[in-house]
């Protein structure tokens, strides 16, 4: 075991990836524990070390948590936990517990009285919030309420939530930001395999000798992840990587094809490579004859585009396009992974399945090294997707199958039709439009920051600042959106309660709590229990719809709604996360062993009974019924679907001749929340730049640093300019920097934010927003102040 | 033969119904789905006419003296606006999509008979979009009847 304790944090926050632990083919990654402590406190000086995951990504590696004098004071990897075998990023180190020990923490909860947020009590500000709630059901009904939650809480947090929503208020207006992050991973994966679920798992990287990252800025977003690609890279037999990017990432750099498309034309690029894997025949046709439907349609929809054709669209070279579909149609083990490049633009849910069908025609899937990982942005995001407080329901269940409504109504004890379940529950774009015109009167903002991370801000500000609805927010800090709330509840966070949360790779980790949260701050799930209570939600039988006091009896309800289901609980408890650290789903009662990759028998979740869905038409997201879906008859085989390339709107004129693209950087998470508030995070990135190739900046008279003004038809960002070796004609910008920590003299606080700039639109199936194909203008700023 | 008069009614029924989309999605931009969906259909609908024009060139336009008149839907006159103007606006392109969809049906059955190789082809291109133009908008005012009817100011 490597010791990381030499190591500054200064050197740890320039070498990002820390380290190298390289290894072969097939190997056991190497452990190296990674640890940061407060100044001045040693290893040997901590009272206790308390078992958690980080939540700074999707990632959930395995740390505890070190306690001194009843405060957060470091963190340390876990060795045997095989997310990370010990490692933990930038974010993980620094922002996970300084984030949260902050002297601006929200300590009493907050009223809005003449016009000002001022201190309340608890009782005040509940009572508030129940009122206004009880007001409003007697008065229009549950299509008043709307709820908008977090990829960030526990799943206890989320399952509590949807009860709450589904059966206790009854409006099929609930969603979280998961649908920013991660709406398409789940999309993608229901409407190729039936349902949700995470095929491949990361030990894949171990064993891979190709991997495909289609717009996933790995070396990025999930630093240990990447450092896990980088061993393999340093060591003997390296995989070949193929990088699907705009931009020059870190990841794109080590691509043996790197593949710099223009934003927005993802589908284009996957119809020519799944052409060309069909034209040379690289296809495994047994595993396509026996475990798929749909083979004939597929083909008709990518006839047309050859390599050439995709390369004019995409603005690459054809013979590009030829190597990188040689390298998926030979390599004996694949391993691809997709995030926000395919999920926030262009035909989302269309370009992110055709990773799907390019491993269903070879037959690579569930077997190691040979799998795909849909990935999620946020560390939380996969229970919110289980729970259904996303615009999901629990379990995977189909809104469209009354049986599964059937088995809801029964375990929550209501009416069926209490269950919203007429329609696809409302997802988020469309909740806040219901706001701006006034239908939905109360929200209910939980662990996120819409007034930074939705698109086109000025119209949030606009809905936030002016609608009359109710507002409730509930989070750490006094965020950009807490500003505008009504009633502003503080919540305890990671550290502070105990709740379990499940990893981009269906690992679930049990988080305890470490120490007590500052001031009057409570759980997220103890603040709606107490909604709950004050409300008086009941079963047909009378008795109280919700008795649950504590995390773990939520846990133990949640377990018996995924009994049976593909996500199924009912063999991890409490007991064995604290025992095995790190427990994958699906494992059912009775059981000692996960299931390690989905599908190795190829038998899909597709039969009619068992489905999520039943799918949609991937152009315009129309809703397929039972009989049609029983017509297709798949039965256990997964479903090759595509769409026509109908290309990003918006397109760029002369005008707005440039696509914007919005992204991350490795020192930040969302919106700084935390990150915004670890002092070696700040110093490494402490504000927002813009990228632009180095043609495009020329054209323009720009020299790097230069201040430039982006605009679009709908804002501007003003920021230095980075010269970089994007893809011409492409400007990015990351979507970090609200204003929350802006000067308090600044004339102008909002145009830091990217989003400040990007449209309202959303994939017509997964709804999750495009914020990578904005037309916009750049100009240099004559006169910064 | 009559069916050259089919043949115009189904190119108009088309015409008509792109239009209408157009309109919907210039009136409800602030729906960017139905704004940037009905703009894609629109242009399904003037791909559906440009296929048919070899057919209709072949067979000869119907003469206006036969043409039923009263067969046609008229389009949308002017877009609404609102929750509940949205739900009726989508009303109104169902009833013009659905002219078109049994049109098609007709067209494919008279191909059938004759048989015309050629028109059999363009109608297995086209019908199923006309049919999924259907199911979109009967998602679209799925979702939106409750909020509008029940919580709309």
């Amino acid at each position: 075991m490597q010791r990381m304790d030499g190591i500054t944090a200064r050197e740890r926050v320039r070498d990002v990836w820390g380290a190298r632990t390289p290894f072969d083919r097939g190997h056991a990654w190497p452990d190296r524990v990674d640890i940061a402590l407060a100044e001045g406190v040693a290893e040997d000086d901590v009272d206790a070390w308390v078992q958690s995951a980080c939540v700074l990504c999707s990632n959930g590696c395995g740390c505890d948590i070190a306690v001194k004098d009843g405060r957060m004071v470091g963190i340390r990897g876990r060795a045997d936990d095989p997310v990370n075998r010990g490692r933990l990023g930038p974010k993980g180190l620094f922002a996970s517990w300084k984030g949260m020990e902050n002297g601006d923490r929200l300590t009493t909860p907050l009223v809005r009285e003449g016009g000002e947020l001022v201190p309340a009590s608890w009782d005040d500000a509940m009572d508030r919030v129940a009122r206004r709630s009880r007001e409003l059901l007697d008065e229009v009904g549950p299509l008043s309420h709307g709820f908008y939650t977090s990829g960030q809480l526990f799943l206890e947090e989320y399952y509590a939530l949807a009860v709450i929503g589904k059966a206790g208020v009854g409006t099929p207006h609930m969603d979280g930001n998961t649908r920013l992050c991660t709406a398409t991973a789940a999309a993608a994966l229901k409407e190729t395999f039936g349902a949700d679920g995470q095929p491949a798992v990361y030990e894949d990287i171990d064993e891979c000798d190709a991997m495909f990252l289609y717009g996933h800025n790995m070396a990025a977003t999930q630093t240990v992840a990447w450092a896990r690609v980088l061993d393999r890279l340093a060591g003997p037999n390296p995989p070949l990587i193929v990088a699907v990017d705009p931009r020059s990432t870190a990841v794109a750099r080590r691509a043996d094809v790197h593949l710099a498309i223009n934003p927005g034309t993802n589908l284009a690029l996957m119809h020519a490579l799944v052409r060309e894997v069909l034209e040379r025949g690289w296809t495994d046709d047994d595993y396509l004859a026996a475990h798929t439907i749909g083979l004939d349609e597929l083909r008709g929809q990518i006839e047309e585009w050859t390599p050439e054709r995709a390369a004019e669209v995409c603005g690459i070279r054809a013979d590009d396009i030829r190597e990188a579909a040689r390298i998926f149609g030979t390599s004996r083990r694949v391993l691809s992974t997709v995030l926000q490049g395919f999920y926030q633009s262009a035909q989302a849910t269309a370009a992110s399945c055709q990773v799907n069908n390019l491993h269903l025609l070879r037959g690579m899937i569930g077997r190691p090294g040979a799998g795909i990982l849909q990935m999620n942005g946020q560390p939380t995001a996969q229970n919110n997707r289980e729970c259904g407080a996303d615009g999901d329901l629990p379990g995977f269940r189909n809104w469209e199958n009354q049986a599964h409504i059937d088995e809801l109504a029964t375990l929550w004890g209501v009416d069926s039709l209490k269950i919203p379940h007429w329609a696809e529950p409302t997802h988020a774009m469309q909740l806040f439009r219901y706001v701006e015109q006034g239908s939905i009167r109360f929200l209910w903002i939980s662990a996120t920051n819409p007034a930074v991370s939705l698109p086109q801000l000025p119209r949030i500000r606009e809905i936030l600042g002016s609608s009359d609805a109710f507002l409730v927010v509930q989070d750490l800090y006094l965020t950009e959106t807490a500003e505008f709330a009504d009633v502003v509840l503080p919540a305890a966070g990671w550290g502070e309660k105990t709740g379990t949360f499940t990893n981009t790779t269906r690992t679930v980790h049990l988080s305890e709590k470490a120490v007590d949260p500052p001031g009057e701050a409570r759980s997220d799930l103890d603040i709606f229990l107490d909604y709950a209570r004050r409300m008086d939600f009941r079963r047909l039988d009378g008795e109280p719809l919700i008795d649950w006091t504590g995390p773990e009896d939520v846990y133990r309800a949640w377990q018996e709604c995924s009994r049976g289901r593909p996500c199924d609980y009912t063999g991890i408890s409490y007991d064995d996360l604290r025992a095995e650290g790190a427990v994958r789903w699906p494992r059912r009662e009775g059981e000692t062993e996960s299931v390690d990759r989905l599908y190795s028998d190829a038998q899909f979740p597709t039969r009619r009974e068992q489905c999520e869905t039943y799918g949609h038409d991937l152009l315009t997201g129309a809703v397929l019924d039972e009989p049609t879906f029983a017509a297709l008859n798949p039965d256990g085989r997964a479903i090759l679907k595509s769409a026509p390339y109908s290309g990003p709107h918006e397109p760029p004129d002369d005008e707005y001749p440039l696509r914007f693209t919005t992204g991350r950087s490795a020192y930040h998470f969302h919106t700084r929340t935390k990150t915004g508030r670890a002092r070696e995070l700040v110093e490494a990135a402490p504000s927002v730049w813009v990228e632009m190739a180095e043609t495009d900046a020329a054209a323009r008279g720009l020299a790097e640093g230069d201040v430039v003004e982006v605009r679009s038809r709908r804002g501007r960002l003003v920021a230095p300019v980075r010269i970089s070796a994007i893809a011409p004609a492409a400007v990015f910008a990351p979507f970090h920097y609200g204003y929350w920590d802006a000067p308090e003299d600044a004339a102008e606080p909002h145009p830091t934010a990217a989003n400040e700039l990007t449209i309202t639109e959303w994939d017509p199936v997964s709804k999750q927003p495009v914020f990578k194909t904005a037309a916009v203008r750049v100009e240099r700023v004559r006169d910064p102040s | 033969m009559k069916l050259p008069i089919y043949l115009s009614l189904l190119d108009e029924a088309e015409r008509t119904l792109a239009e209408s989309f157009r309109q919907v999605a210039d009136e409800h931009g602030d729906e960017p789905d139905v704004h940037f969906l009905c703009q894609t259909l629109a242009g399904q609908c003037d791909e559906h006419r440009d296929r048919l024009r070899p057919v209709i060139e072949r067979y000869g336009e119907g003469s206006a003296d036969d043409e039923p008149e009263r067969l046609h839907g008229d389009g949308l006159e002017r877009a609404r606006t609102g929750p509940l103007g949205l739900l009726r606006d989508l009303q109104d392109l169902y009833l013009l999509a659905s002219m078109t969809d049994i049109t098609w049906t007709m067209i494919k059955q008279v191909a059938q008979a004759l048989p015309d190789h050629e028109l059999l082809d363009i109608v297995a291109a086209c019908e199923q979009q006309t049919s999924v133009q259907l199911m979109w908008l009967q998602t679209r005012m799925s979702q939106a009847a409750p909020q509008a009817l029940i919580a709309s100011r």
